[in-house]
């Protein structure tokens, strides 16, 4: 088989954020012998204008991704909220216009999330990460109940050497974050949080890893707000760990 | 009259139940409570996933034929011996129903729960008239003596303690003050047993409405819907007309989902499936009146995509799951539907305009649709009612900007990335101002003002991932792929 070819989709909050993030998932493909490639001219999948009502704002952003990634093979993002946009959403935005809803449908088909690209397309579950620490896994809503994803993130994490995967109660509890919902209703969004970081200090983890940006700055943030020694962290920077 | 809809108190009322450490503890004991029984009752049914597929079957073939099988129910009512009526508004169902009991001379009505009932503010109306309503299910007897709309959609007093209710009996009852909630109970029990003799009219709502038999379908644990409904001379049964369902046999299927779903339980202590007034030598009411009740369910019925709310059963499961609803509590709602279901059917029944704030309050998490027996895409039909918000009923300006302002600068922005690229430089320079050691403790302007309340926030991070892929090609010019990116910045 040829060697796939990948475009990253970075997504705007790695990018700007975490960019780290995005190194990490380079080199952990690059090491499967995956062919990695980045278009520069994106930006973001269109979400935070879509969840907040707003279509065609979200319409005009979504219409530049669609023509991104005519030159690979598959499309990488470390995020199930932006990866759901896409897979999930876009049919919706576009459905009105039968040659970019194809499109969308095309592009669909072939995006996906980190983990389950590694598991269920490289079938690859050892990416060779070491992390001695003991954590907890919090499944980020998206990835979860749009894209069905929960054994990928801990068919991965088992693998990693002398780590200690410990699950939380109510692993599956939305952490509060929800894009604008954080902003628009700071008076619930952060005592859902709240809830999930107690809930994940009860475990003695170190580490709360999650695979979205979006819930690891709302709970680093609350985190950092409170100087708990709790630390977050993203799935692909531990699988990158050594 | 008009149902009073205070749905902009949702910031202040929320908040106050999550200040409140009784509401907040009441409000999560009982979700937990009742989740956690949910997912005991599942285990017991094998196919529990086909049978909400089937039931969703049903609800969405009967929905997409609502005209027909409306007809096919009022015969079989008539042929029954009772009598249909059909209401348009809340106004309607309360005239209709207010000279039934007139023409009956009660001076007291006993009611069941009915949410219908409260949607159209029946005992306001009926109390109008000069008789006296009074409520029997023990939540709407608990809430009707504190004057409060119900706190959830199965158990209207759920953010009561039992220290509430001993005190309201004492102020209202004058009864001796307990904590023993079998005590309580037995208070309740007596001041209501003296009125189901008394009263002239029982007025109940509606599970299910059978088009097969003209059928009207209750579920009950106390046996005062059973009391409601049989002992005064006269019944009024309010059935919202989404309640439907085609065939008796059809009840099989909901049966075995409602009580699981909403409490845990198999079945309700009580199912009753009345047809009609008392036949000669029956018990029952000599006369049964049927209220079919529009007040805005025919609105989202003509919409393809809103019409699937109309699925809903009313098990309460989508309020024990939901996160938002465990923290803000039912009154936050500001209706009488609250949760997720209620932040879908209250904008779509009185208009987005007096309830914008509702399709808002969630965090889109999903775990509603997850426990819907009849599987109705909650989430997605937010998101469109979000849609509807921002093109019919623009947000005023919370900040320096009004929004649709924001989101279109930000489109403009997101579609031309040198634009993109140039805005995250300059906010790098600005936030040397304000952030420390990688952290923004505060945000001076809407929105992010409200994420710095409670939360820091991270600071962009010294280069973008677009940066750190330009030196990555560049240090690579003639070295092979497999070079570990190892940026030199954290």
């Amino acid at each position: 088989m040829a060697k796939p070819r990948v475009g990253l989709f970075i997504t705007c909050l790695a990018d700007q954020f975490f960019p780290q993030v995005g190194e990490c998932v380079v080199n952990i493909l690059r090491e499967l012998d995956v062919d990695v490639t980045f278009n520069p001219e994106q930006t973001c999948c269109g979400q935070p204008a879509f969840n907040t009502g707003y279509r065609d704002e979200a319409r005009s952003v979504a219409r530049k991704v669609l023509d991104l990634y005519d030159d690979t093979d598959y499309v990488v993002a470390p995020s199930g909220s932006c990866t759901s946009m896409i897979r999930v959403f876009y049919p919706e935005l576009f459905e009105h216009d039968p040659e970019l809803l194809r499109k969308a449908q095309e592009l669909g088909k072939r995006f996906f999330e980190f983990s389950e690209f590694l598991v269920n397309v490289l079938k690859v579950e050892d990416v060779g990460a070491r992390f001695p620490h003991r954590i907890t896994y919090h499944d980020s809503c998206h990835l979860l109940r749009e894209l069905g994803v929960e054994q990928p993130p801990r068919q991965l994490l088992r693998k990693v050497r002398d780590l200690e995967l410990v699950e939380m109660d109510d692993f599956k509890l939305c952490c509060g974050f929800g894009g604008t919902f954080a902003v628009k209703f700071p008076e619930v969004s952060v005592p859902m949080g709240q809830d999930k970081i107690r809930a994940a200090t009860s475990t003695g983890a170190e580490y709360l890893v999650a695979a979205d940006g979006g819930c690891l700055m709302h709970l680093a943030g609350l985190v950092h707000r409170q100087g708990l020694p709790l630390k977050t962290m993203h799935l692909a920077e531990l699988l990158a760990q050594r | 009259m008009e149902t009073v809809v205070q749905i902009g108190s949702i910031h202040e009322r929320g908040s106050e139940t999550v200040a409140d450490p009784r509401l907040a503890e009441a409000y999560r004991s009982s979700t937990v409570r009742l989740y956690t029984h949910r997912l005991q009752a599942l285990t017991e049914v094998p196919g529990f996933e086909r049978l909400r597929e089937t039931a969703r079957a049903v609800k969405r073939h009967t929905i997409e034929n609502l005209d027909f099988y409306l007809a096919q129910f009022a015969d079989n009512v008539e042929r029954h011996g009772a009598h249909v009526h059909w209401a348009s508004s809340a106004e309607e169902v309360c005239r209709i129903a207010v000279e039934v009991v007139k023409k009956s001379a009660a001076r007291e009505v006993v009611k069941a729960k009915s949410m219908v009932g409260e949607e159209v503010e029946l005992n306001h109306a009926i109390e109008a008239a000069g008789v006296r309503p009074v409520e029997t299910d023990l939540g709407e007897f608990i809430i009707q003596l504190a004057g409060e709309r119900p706190a959830h959609i199965v158990a209207p007093a759920i953010h009561k303690t039992r220290e509430d209710v001993s005190k309201l009996f004492a102020d209202h009852l004058k009864s001796e003050r307990t904590t023993v909630p079998e005590e309580l109970t037995a208070i309740a029990r007596r001041a209501l047993r003296e009125m189901f003799q008394k009263a002239g009219v029982g007025v109940s709502g509606a599970n299910f409405a059978v088009a097969e038999t003209g059928s009207v379908v209750t579920i009950e644990n106390e046996g005062n819907i059973r009391m409601c409904t049989t002992v005064p001379r006269v019944h009024i049964a309010l059935i919202g007309i989404e309640k439907l369902v085609p065939r008796l046999a059809d009840l099989a299927v909901f049966l075995r989902l409602l009580g699981r779903s909403g409490t845990g339980q198999k079945l309700t202590t009580y199912t009753s499936v009345l047809t009609g007034p008392r036949r000669p030598g029956e018990d029952g009411p000599e006369e049964m009146h049927v209220i079919m009740v529009d007040n805005g369910r025919v609105k989202a019925l003509a919409d393809p995509k809103m019409r699937e709310m109309l699925y809903c059963i009313r098990c309460g499961a989508c309020l024990n799951t939901c996160p938002v609803y465990r923290k803000i509590g039912g009154h936050a709602y500001g209706g009488v539907y609250s949760g997720p279901i209620g932040a879908l059917v209250t904008p779509e029944y009185i208009g987005l305009s007096a309830a914008r704030e509702l399709p808002f309050a969630s965090s889109l998490c999903g775990a509603c649709r997850d426990v819907c027996p009849v599987k109705i895409n909650i989430p997605d039909l937010l998101l469109h009612l979000r849609h509807e918000a921002q093109t019919q009923a623009p947000q005023p300006g919370a900040g320096a900007l009004p929004e649709p302002l924001m989101f279109r600068l930000w489109a403009w922005a997101m579609r031309h990335p040198a634009l993109y690229t140039h805005g995250s430089t300059l906010a790098r320079w600005g936030q040397r101002l304000v952030a420390r050691a990688g952290w923004i403790r505060k945000i001076p302007f809407y929105p992010a003002s409200q994420w710095t309340a409670g939360r820091d926030f991270p600071a962009l991070a010294p280069t973008s991932f677009h940066e750190r892929w330009k030196q990555m090609q560049r240090s690579q010019k003639g070295k092979g792929q497999s070079e570990r990116v190892k940026s030199k910045e954290r």
